[in-house]
């Protein structure tokens, strides 16, 4: 019973440590200037007041900032599913020529991390007048060997049978593809659609160096700016800070299951 | 089908993402390891005409650099005590969310989860107002047990570590799920008979869960040294790298040499030596799993 008690007691008091930068987050961006710059801090706004939030939509025109988060990470989610899927599929299903040697090579290329592209890919975009628009942020995330892998993995456990079955109907290629993988991948697709979302939304470092206008920011690349000009200004900062995280928070509950799912698969890399 | 057949398919299934890969990932890499042998800079990006090989001379360079062994040395520092302990962490979660004990696990697991999946950067900024000396909740629970204010981000020797602390408060849970996942596959009776022959919980853990874990534990260590080594976000927002450097990450160093001052060429050769620290990395890695099959 003890034993029980502490356990219960420690599980509560570290949930609460955990929340606790969430809970003032939230509560200052309800204060008016000033009023999160206090000791003891507190936590509840009195009085509660919508202005940071004002200022954020009205006079710094974050919205623009959310619209292009928003349509960028949907856009990307789409076309990624699209291209990993056709190509996880035919790792799965098809023989070809250099099926080996180019499943070798994605295999171990797997460990070199991005940042090692950086350079000529912003070359590469800025000679194609990509810099400064949405292609900058779609063109890198079209597909990823992890994406590949992952549906390719799952992609095996589709008995061959429905596949034949379909072919002897008549069905093309494409139409096995699109009426009897992607229906059955639904849950693989569910997952690294949320990964890539939740991956474009947060992203930093590429969006800070691919885009530079106020107006082309994304959310974390428009909040990180607006630090440099309000250090003193923690409520609009954490109003700013809440418009970021709530719509990644709220994906992330309404599909929970997946993700979880998704790390259990035990490969995931972020 | 026929072979033919079959590679005509998967071809058509494999010409976007793979000219997408090649295109603008293998190309770049490729790229940048020729461009880390030039003098690629500011003028080349006007005209490439002037850019010249100078073959390692970037490499050279790189070795007499201080603040690039300042960035490698911070980025060791943060890499060789965040892992371990988020590590430890995670795993402590893990194990007392698996306990028979504990009911609603779903929403403690879930409060533990929340900052994986939240914008770094919005984090940050939050953590560098908790920080804050003179308001910041970690002076005030500080000032409770009597100790006095600490200007965290703004001391050379705590900086450090209040960025470390709260990498591993953001991605602990991700670890977490990977380790109960880990000890969910652990069969029960291998505990149903070390208790017949006596075994206390301490026993048990350390000649059963231990050892079962091992390959998840060295799964995660990968990741989470892989992950940790590119850190970036946390100093760009939390403390620009400083004060006076002590907080400057390679990737940071890297970003700020090819994109702030267009030094690309020798950008490209710090990028090369990140990469090449990474790969070892792995390969120790994957020596060890091996070496524990």
């Amino acid at each position: 019973m003890i034993k029980k008690i502490l356990i219960y007691s420690f599980l509560i008091i570290t949930s609460i440590l955990t929340l606790i930068p969430f809970m003032w987050m939230i509560g200052a961006s309800f204060m008016f200037d000033g009023k999160a710059s206090v000791f003891p801090p507190i936590f509840l706004p009195d009085p509660f007041t919508l202005t940071q939030y004002q200022i954020l939509f009205e006079r710094l025109n974050v919205w623009r900032n959310f619209f292009n988060s928003l349509l960028l990470s949907t856009i990307v989610t789409l076309l990624y599913i699209t291209f990993t899927s056709m190509a996880g599929y035919a790792f799965a299903k098809y023989r070809f020529a250099g099926k080996k040697v180019l499943f070798n090579l994605l295999l171990s290329s797997m460990i070199i991390p991005s940042q090692v592209t950086m350079l000529p890919l912003f070359l590469l975009l800025k000679s194609l007048g990509f810099i400064n628009t949405y292609m900058a942020i779609i063109i890198p995330g079209l597909a990823n060997i992890f994406g590949i892998f992952l549906i390719r993995q799952y992609c095996i456990s589709i008995p061959d049978s429905l596949i034949e079955a379909a072919r002897m109907d008549g069905a093309t290629d494409f139409q096995i593809y699109r009426k009897v993988i992607l229906p059955l991948a639904i849950p693989i697709l569910v997952t690294l659609a949320i990964f890539s979302f939740l991956g474009t939304w947060n992203d930093f470092l590429w969006p800070l160096i691919a885009l530079t206008d106020d107006s082309m920011y994304t959310l974390p690349v428009a909040l990180a700016n607006l630090m440099l000009e309000h250090t003193k200004d923690p409520e609009l900062m954490m109003a700013g800070s809440v418009v970021t995280i709530i719509p990644v928070i709220i994906v992330f509950l309404a599909l929970q299951k997946y993700y979880i799912k998704g790390i259990m698969m035990g490969s995931v890399k972020e | 089908m026929n072979f033919k057949q079959s590679q005509t398919a998967a071809y058509f299934f494999l010409a976007p993402a793979m000219s997408a890969i090649f295109v603008f990932f293998f190309l770049p890499v490729i790229a940048a390891f020729i461009m880390s042998f030039t003098d690629f800079d500011i003028y080349a990006l006007g005209d490439l005409g002037s850019v010249r090989f100078v073959w390692f001379n970037n490499y050279i360079k790189l070795f007499d650099d201080p603040l690039f062994f300042t960035a490698l040395k911070n980025t060791f520092y943060f890499v060789i005590v965040a892992a371990p302990l988020s590590i430890g962490v995670s795993l402590g979660a893990a194990l007392l969310l698996n306990s028979k004990l504990v009911k609603f696990k779903a929403i403690f697991r879930l409060s533990y989860f929340i900052p994986v999946v939240t914008t770094l950067v919005a984090v940050a900024i939050v953590w560098r107002f908790i920080y804050h000396p003179k308001f910041g909740i970690i002076n005030y629970i500080l000032s409770l047990i009597g100790i006095a204010p600490v200007d965290w981000l703004g001391d050379t020797t705590t900086a450090m570590p209040a960025i470390i602390l709260m990498s591993v408060w953001k991605s602990f849970g991700y670890n977490m799920i990977i380790f109960i996942a880990g000890l969910q596959n652990i069969p029960e009776d291998l505990y149903e008979a070390a208790s017949i022959e006596g075994a206390s919980g301490w026993q048990k853990f350390k000649s059963i869960t231990i050892p079962m874990l091992a390959p998840t534990t060295i799964f995660i260590s990968l990741i989470t040294m892989i992950g940790y080594f590119q850190f970036f976000a946390e100093p760009y927002i939390m403390t620009q790298g400083g004060p006076l450097n002590s907080t400057l990450s390679v990737v940071q160093y890297m970003y700020q040499e090819g994109f702030r001052w267009w030094n690309m060429g020798y950008s490209a050769s710090i990028a090369f030596v990140f990469f090449f620290i990474i790969m070892i990395g792995t390969l120790i890695q994957l020596k060890i799993q091996k070496s524990t099959e």
